[in-house]
């Protein structure tokens, strides 16, 4: 059976382990926004946090995947569920490329603006939203970027925990030596890939601040 | 001698001095009075600590040793967002937001301090018209559109924009060509007639000092060298004032020998 008749017989199946997949990664991107940017904020603000939390999350991202999963099944809470281990997981690869991006746009910003800024009275908080934020905006998504396509890919790794996705296709053609099977998981996982770099590229030339 | 009782300047330095955590001296023991509605001009060459001496009066910077009082009262003792909004503060390439409109640019503070719309928007037509760019055909533009000359006057618009008594100028024209340079300074000076304010402008050209200043401070290696009115700037025989002057009576040579 070759990849169009499976894609053909199975649609709903694969549309199924498609939107699992989709799933996995906004949840884990969700996460890694919420943590990472204001990470990335900090380590512009006191350079001295630089090395050790750019430096931990370089640690995260050098683990090999089916490695990592292994480390965090030991982990109480995290291990409970394979949804959450596998979202933990993505989580921690999908960091390092959001605090770092987040930290050198606002470090970009030119420094005439900043001090124009606070000689003019603003606070470091209306600083940070109204001009440094909206400054580094393109920087910090391009970040987002690099990491939601990172984490699409990583995502097939989920199946190896039972946590589902299209990675569920390519274990199981692994397992069977059936390229069809793999490749029905891969086609769709590259075409999500692609299609969320393209949109997100878009949404990122779109706030590019003009020069 | 002016008609301001001396005991009551608007801003005033008492022994202020500035070091960098290194030991650097950027400003040493400097004392002077600043009247209300006088323009001083800090003149000096490139690192005699004038834009020190300016970042200390809205407490961008803090002595190291000394006080500088604004309004009577230790900078340290102000709420420094409540000094600097009471300071406009215009620098060199003027600092503008690139991701604000002109109209957005100087409406900042007024909106910081959450005056009224009905209020900001005669505000902001009032100082484009006053610098010099009616609203009409500037005020959607952002600064990356504009000339340098534009955006100083944007600069100049944004610092003036909640009427703030005093006015910190570090270069303002420094980055502009000399023609635009002697435009803008031109119209500055029939602005600064009408506007009343007190000025502190730093700047290392000596014509500039004489056109603008009320007094000029000459400044050297962090030091204060002498504060004069611009004709006894002119006719000092103080070694550095005359190392300024210098330059413009070679001027007068070259077009006697023309």
């Amino acid at each position: 059976m070759n990849v169009m008749d499976y894609f053909l017989h199975h649609p709903g199946e694969i549309l199924g382990a498609t939107l699992e997949h989709v799933e996995l990664v906004a949840v884990a991107m969700l996460i890694a926004v919420a943590v990472g940017v204001p990470l990335g904020i900090l380590v512009a603000r006191r350079p001295w946090l630089s090395k050790p939390i750019v430096g931990s999350a370089n640690v995260a991202e050098t683990i090999p995947s089916l490695a990592l999963l292994g480390f965090l099944l030991t982990v109480p809470w995290l291990g409970d569920r394979a949804g959450r281990l596998a979202v933990a997981a993505l989580a921690l690869y999908a960091l390092l490329p959001i605090i770092r991006n987040t930290a050198a746009g606002i470090a970009g910003v030119d420094p005439a603006v900043r001090e124009a800024a606070r000689g003019m009275g603003m606070t470091e908080r209306q600083i940070l939203f109204q001009v440094e934020l909206p400054l580094s905006l393109s920087t910090v998504l391009a970040g987002i970027r690099v990491a939601t396509v990172l984490t699409i890919g990583i995502a097939t790794i989920a199946a190896a925990v039972g946590a589902g996705g299209l990675g569920e296709y390519i274990f199981r053609g692994l397992a069977m030596v059936n390229n069809s099977l793999i490749l029905a998981g891969a086609i769709p996982a590259a075409i999500l890939a692609l299609g969320a770099d393209f949109l997100l590229s878009i949404l990122e030339r779109r706030l590019r601040p003009a020069r | 001698m002016t008609a301001e009782p001396a005991a009551h300047p608007i801003i005033e330095f008492r022994n202020a001095s500035y070091q960098l955590p290194d030991g650097a001296t950027l400003l040493d023991s400097v004392s002077m009075t600043i009247a209300r509605g006088e323009t001083l001009v800090l003149l000096g060459r490139s690192g005699a600590g004038k834009t020190t001496a300016l970042k200390l009066i809205n407490r961008l910077l803090e002595p190291t040793s000394g006080e500088i009082l604004v309004e009577g009262r230790a900078t340290t003792a102000w709420n420094s967002i409540e000094l600097r909004r009471h300071i406009g503060y215009v620098i060199q390439e003027a600092g503008l937001f690139p991701h604000y409109t002109v109209v957005q640019n100087v409406s900042l503070i007024p909106r910081l301090e959450r005056w009224p719309e009905e209020r900001i928007r005669p505000r902001i037509e009032e100082l484009l018209l006053l610098v010099g760019l009616d609203s009409g055909n500037f005020s959607q533009r952002y600064p990356h559109e504009l000339s340098g000359g534009q955006r100083q006057r944007v600069g100049l618009a944004r610092a003036l924009a909640a009427d703030p008594p005093i006015l910190l100028m570090d270069e303002p024209f420094g980055a502009l060509d000399p023609l635009t340079r002697a435009d803008v300074r031109r119209e500055f000076s029939a602005l600064q007639q009408r506007l009343k304010k007190t000025i502190v402008l730093v700047t290392h050209d000596t014509s500039e000092a004489l056109l603008l200043g009320s007094r000029i401070a000459l400044t050297e290696s962090g030091r204060l060298k002498g504060i004069y009115s611009p004709r006894e700037f002119l006719h000092s025989s103080q070694p550095i004032a005359s190392a300024y002057t210098a330059q413009l009576h070679a001027l007068e040579e070259f077009e006697r020998g023309q």
